[in-house]
């Protein structure tokens, strides 16, 4: 589309030869329509960038140092907070993909009620974009202390799971927490991708003699590799960048990147502003080198699917 | 092919149950602020305080402001990239990307740090939190307007305006707005949606909204946040729902919601 509009906007201008001087210019104005988005992004998304690389390298007199960086690697509380957000990050990627492809699986492809597959589609519209504070509390009234569920758990088996060092304020109990949210967006992002499966690829491969397993090993799975590898890629971005869930769920109890960084925000509880800095563009660093990914599956995705 | 249905519907019902099972306690919870029976007490309380109203209404401004300079920021750009400069678009394109990048803690950090300390202090305004906002929707924001002026014919549009006498700011606002009105909207409710519902910004700038006070009478007022935990969800459920009946038959509507 934007080639087709490009080739057309160089016809128009190469048929009128008035406009050939002043192309140069023209060109510097086109660009000046843009200042006003360009001068925002300046402001709040590069300099503040720019700050945060800037000063993880300085220390506290403002000279330069490498201390922040290393500190990432060696301070106990740092490479803790590092280690938990990693692995919620992975597991509600890794769990949310696998039971939203089931979930888009079953409503495209399982032979349900059309009805069902768009209340399904809303609903995901609805608990991708439902985070943060309520989400906490709405699954504190599922299970935890006097959650429903617990509730009925100790009525029905007459045990009290959280008597019995069981607790959902720990890392597990986040990741299911977390699992609201993801796997919706695994549905909506997977649903498309399934419906992009051509029925001749399947009629091929039978005409070739395979069966229901050829066809998802050697057909449908290698299509739809590169979908759900970005996409689990998205759900780990996803979970590793959420604060507000954490925060709400478990005071400070779960050690998270970015819950350190909201109190270091708060007071400097690391006791050296730099690290600060350092935490926040270690994150930067994980969460870019994820998009790269994520766009990089997403050519490969675009090569069968739409 | 019959082995293959009962796995379907195995899964689509414990998708399901996930789904409605903490909706569902929600309630049962927000009704057991008097002993003993139900009752809708906790929303009795919750919609007696005046502290509600106030955080509630202050997410409605932010809301509001966040949408309207959005707009404003993000329409003309989209625009322009489509009539003059389409080879600018990968680069704007890149910074409407950029909050999958630099999460919601990360950006409020920079902000301080950099709108705390002259030259330039911010702080003491809502315009860093209103920004951060702004960054967030993004994504959103661009992507509808986008699909919407894919949608019609602007350099029609535009050229017809343009030899009719019709200045820039009445192209934008008189043609190119209205014809795309429907696939703005996408983006508008779910960047609605999404300030209604946020907490970081807020709470580490230090501004009242709904999100921040939710959590503030958690540990004060047992049983009225799950009360007010169900509006929220109603509101981005309605925001959704609105969505999806705006994409019937609109070209580039509903795209947003899909978009993340």
């Amino acid at each position: 589309m934007g080639v087709v509009a490009e080739s057309s906007t160089r016809h128009t201008d190469g048929g009128a030869p008035q406009a050939r001087p002043r192309n140069s210019l023209s060109e510097w104005t086109a660009w000046l329509g843009l200042l006003p988005f360009f001068v925002f992004a300046l402001m709040f998304l590069i300099l503040p960038s720019i700050s945060i690389f800037y000063n993880s390298f300085m220390d506290r007199s403002g000279n330069f140092t490498f201390a922040n960086i290393i500190a990432l690697f060696t301070v106990r509380d740092i490479v803790n907070a590092y280690r938990t957000s990693l692995t919620i990050s992975l597991i509600t990627a890794v769990g949310g993909g696998i039971f939203g492809f089931l979930l888009a699986y079953s409503v495209i492809m399982g032979g349900l009620p059309r009805q069902l597959r768009s209340f399904l589609l809303t609903f995901s519209g609805v608990a991708s974009n439902f985070a943060g504070v309520p989400l906490a509390f709405a699954f504190i009234a599922t299970i935890g202390n006097a959650g429903l569920v617990t509730r009925l758990i100790e009525d029905v088996l007459n045990t009290d799971i959280h008597a019995s060092g069981f607790t959902i304020y720990n890392i597990y109990g986040l990741s299911i927490v977390y699992m609201y949210f993801q796997f919706p967006l695994m549905v909506l992002i997977m649903a498309p991708a399934l419906d992009g499966l051509r029925r001749e690829w399947r009629e091929a491969c039978e005409n070739l003699g395979g069966t229901e397993w050829h066809y998802w090993r050697y057909v449908a799975l290698p299509i739809l590799m590169p979908t759900l590898l970005g996409t689990m890629i998205l759900l780990f971005g996803n979970a590793f960048g959420a604060y507000a869930t954490a925060y709400a769920f478990s005071g400070s109890f779960i050690n998270l990147v970015t819950i350190l960084i909201g109190a270091q925000i708060q007071g400097d509880v690391l006791y050296n502003p730099g690290l600060g800095n350092a935490l926040a563009l270690g994150m930067i660093v994980i969460m870019s080198l994820s998009m790269t990914g994520y766009i990089t599956l997403q050519r490969r995705a675009s090569r069968w699917l739409k | 092919m019959k082995r293959v249905n009962i796995f379907a519907w195995f899964i689509f019902i414990i998708g399901v149950i996930y789904f409605f099972l903490p909706l569902f306690s929600t309630f049962e919870f927000s009704l057991r602020m008097k002993k003993g029976v139900y009752s809708f007490e906790a929303y009795r309380v919750a919609f007696q305080d005046p502290k509600f109203y106030y955080n509630f209404g202050s997410s409605i401004l932010w809301a509001s402001l966040t949408i309207v300079f959005s707009l404003l920021l993000v329409v003309p750009t989209a625009y322009w990239v489509h009539w003059r400069l389409p080879k600018a678009r990968p680069i704007v394109e890149f910074f409407t990307l950029m909050p999958f990048v630099t999460p919601a803690v990360v950006l409020t950090f920079g902000l301080i740090r950099l709108y705390g300390k002259p030259p330039l202090v911010l702080t003491p305004t809502p315009i860093p939190m209103i920004a951060g906002y702004i960054v967030l929707s993004l994504p959103y924001m661009f992507r509808s307007v986008d699909a919407g002026l894919r949608a019609i014919d602007i350099r029609t549009l535009t050229e017809a305006a343009l030899s009719l006498g019709a200045g820039w700011g009445t192209i934008i606002t008189q043609v190119i707005f209205p014809n795309i009105r429907v696939a703005i909207l996408s983006g508008v409710f779910l960047t609605f949606a999404i300030v209604m519902g946020e907490f970081v910004f807020a709470s580490l700038l230090g501004w009242p909204a709904f999100a921040t006070y939710l959590e503030e009478i958690e540990s004060m007022r047992p049983y009225t946040p799950q009360a007010l935990t169900l509006v929220s969800f109603g509101i981005t459920w309605i925001m959704m729902i609105l969505i999806q009946w705006l994409g019937r038959g609109a070209p580039g509507a509903g795209e947003a919601a899909v978009g993340h």
